[in-house]
């Protein structure tokens, strides 16, 4: 199978910490993979890493994306070459409605086909005119997050913590928007990748995912089956993951 | 009909006594630098002005065809050029020079000096004493002409003063749009533009002002304006100011004196160069549940310095709401801003007034964001300036449009 994301020996600061020490990462074309972690452990860091974001600071490594080096890579670039990411909590941008962001990323030569069916099964109609993430609410956030994406047409898909801040009723709406972005609804999409960081797991009900890694303290501990490891991680928090270093 | 114009001489009085009446805010400017004469002919049509008015015009929003506006009205330093209304408009708005609306109106008296004081300082008593004409415009009761009047008052020469004097009556239950465009054909010319404007908006009326700014590095401006509200009339002010001035400074005054009365004014200000600028709107709310609100977007470029005033005042014994939302953000380190919003309740118990004020920089977690979904860090500062700047301006032609993005996108890439 072929490498869609490699990344090798990653060591990255952000101000004066260190946040990734040397990770080593390899996710294939179709591939769906979940990162598990305690607060604090470099999942985040090393998903803005991989998209690009210059407060993460590649001190050595490499980042291969389709056999590209995109290490030096600036954010547009990545996303142009195929990378797409759902924050966790992203900025307020009062001046710019989804409806106007939507209509930049179709502007960008992507294609607008389902926009409306997608708006509406992610129920945001009502928010297409107001200002990007303005007074938006937890699953509002991470709904207009995968509807941008699904504008935007990633081939491989970052998502930070899809659920938090999304009540019981909507995680299963975000699931879905989640695994209609990856075209898994019905048929596996060779094309396409995810790298999801979940806290929770709850997720994982939704999503079928094929490898699960927990990082610690800025290194990928452990790697195996993404519900043998939530399982794990159900019955003995990370305590044991910390012992596996 | 003989016009008793008597009334002239006691304005005329008054205005010699404060000829040396410096104004409260801004830097003074010695008018007497600028009194350049230079009279100029009529022209048949728009399209009659020298390719460079043409452009200053069309930069400032001018449409030289004449296309989808009710009217035109045209003056070029101290002359009336050009004086238009469009067939299909005439018995619903007049357009004329004031000068002209003053010999042929008695009743004129009743607004001429009634919204600004002719001795408020030495610019109103400039313009009193040695008025270059300027506009009437006129839309008769319950009319609502489709298209706006645009109004273009062009400097072409060194060392003039324009000093203008504008009237806009909208009678009772009529609308009308109004686009205005102040601009100079000569970058480099030096000069001084003395803009008094005193509009009137009846019972149930509708006034949409838009004012396009477009001067230069050498240039004062002195707009002094007040407009009238009665009873559930409108007005909805749109100004644009993305050029460098020497020196702007100006702080319009809206009356709400009728019932249910509303004024908004939208400001959109970019400072350039070592411009100096200090603007503002202030809302006086009279009439009972009269609304008001004011929203400024200043970016400070360069050495520019500039002042972001908001004044609302409530009067009334009923209930009012009004609010000012001011925001700025400096792009350079030698560039400044001042946000000055003030509210004032005179004994109106019912009044809710409010105020948000904010300065800072782009914020860089912004530009990213955008630049995740694949715009490049330019496009995105634009994105995010332009879409700080508010820029829906209705009536705006796209071009024109166009234009201010670019060089707000240009601006902010170069200085950030």
């Amino acid at each position: 199978m072929q490498e869609m994301l490699k990344v090798q020996d990653l060591w990255v600061s952000a101000g004066n910490r260190q946040v990734l020490k040397g990770i080593n990462f390899i996710m294939n074309f179709g591939e769906i993979h979940v990162l598990f972690g305690p607060n604090g452990a470099g999942k985040t860091s090393f998903m803005m890493t991989l998209m690009g974001f210059p407060k993460y600071r590649v001190e050595q490594g490499k980042i291969f994306f389709k056999g590209e080096d995109i290490t030096s890579n600036d954010i547009h670039e990545r996303a142009r070459l195929g990378m797409g990411i759902s924050f966790q909590r992203p900025p307020t941008v009062r001046g710019i409605t989804l409806r106007k962001i939507i209509e930049i990323i179709t502007g960008n030569g992507l294609h607008k086909e389902n926009i409306n069916e997608s708006v509406k099964t992610l129920n945001l109609s009502g928010h297409l005119d107001r200002g990007l993430n303005d007074g938006f609410s937890g699953g509002e956030m991470k709904r207009s997050e995968l509807l941008q994406l699904m504008v935007q047409k990633p081939d491989m898909v970052l998502i930070d913590e899809p659920e938090s801040g999304v009540d019981i009723e909507n995680i299963a709406l975000v699931g879905e928007a989640i695994n209609t972005l990856l075209g898994k609804a019905r048929v596996k999409d060779p094309s396409r990748g995810a790298l999801i960081i979940t806290h929770t797991g709850y997720i994982l009900d939704y999503v079928n995912a094929d490898k699960g890694y927990i990082i610690v303290d800025g290194n990928l501990v452990c790697g195996g089956n993404p519900r043998d490891i939530l399982s794990e991680i159900k019955k003995h928090g990370y305590r044991r993951c910390m012992e596996c270093r | 009909m003989q016009v008793d114009t008597n009334y002239l001489s006691d304005l005329k009085s008054k205005a010699g006594k404060a000829l040396e009446k410096k104004a409260v805010l801004g830097p003074d400017i010695d008018i007497s630098r600028y009194a350049r004469l230079v009279e100029r002919g009529k022209i048949e049509s728009l399209e009659g002005l020298s390719h460079q008015m043409k452009e200053a015009a069309v930069m400032a929003g001018i449409n030289i065809k004449e296309e989808l506006r009710s009217g035109s009205y045209m003056q070029i330093d101290r002359s009336v050029v050009y004086e238009s209304l469009n067939k299909a408009y005439e018995g619903q708005l007049e357009i004329m020079n004031i000068t002209d609306a003053l010999t042929k109106y008695d009743w004129l008296k009743d607004y001429y000096w009634k919204a600004v004081q002719v001795d408020q300082d030495k610019y109103t008593a400039h313009v009193e004493m040695n008025m270059t004409h300027g506009y009437f415009i006129r839309v008769f009761p319950h009319q609502k002409p489709q298209f706006p009047v645009q109004s273009c008052l062009l400097v072409a020469e060194n060392n003039v003063s324009q000093n203008v004097h504008n009237i806009i009556i909208v009678e009772e239950g009529a609308e009308l749009q109004v686009i205005t465009g102040c601009t100079l054909a000569k970058q480099e010319a030096e000069g001084v533009h003395l803009g008094v404007s005193e509009f009137y908006v009846k019972k149930g009326g509708k006034l949409f002002f838009t004012m396009i700014h477009n001067w230069a590095e050498n240039f004062h401006v002195r707009p002094r304006t007040g407009i009238i509200i009665e009873e559930e009339g409108a007005f909805i002010n749109n100004y644009v100011l993305l050029k460098p001035v020497k020196s702007i400074q100006a702080f319009p005054v809206a009356y709400l004196k009728g019932e249910r009365s509303s004024a908004k004014f939208n400001t959109i200000v970019l400072g350039l160069r070592d411009s100096y600028i200090d603007l503002g709107a202030k809302i006086i709310l009279d009439g009972r549940d009269a609304r008001g609100e004011s929203i400024t977007r200043t970016i400070a470029a360069d050495e520019s310095i500039t002042y972001a005033r908001g004044d609302l005042v409530a009067k009334t014994t009923g209930y009012c709401l009004a609010h000012l939302d001011c925001r700025g953000i400096v792009l350079s380190n030698k560039a400044k801003i001042f946000a000055i919003p003030e509210l004032a309740s005179e004994g109106s118990l019912k009044a809710e007034l409010s105020h948000e004020a904010s300065i800072g920089p782009i914020a860089e977690e912004q530009v990213e964001y955008l630049m995740s979904r694949g715009i490049s860090r330019d496009d995105a500062i634009s994105a995010i300036t332009s879409g700080f700047l508010n820029l829906d301006i209705p009536y705006i032609p796209d071009f024109l449009d166009k234009n201010i993005k670019e060089v707000i996108k240009a601006t902010a890439a170069d200085v950030l």
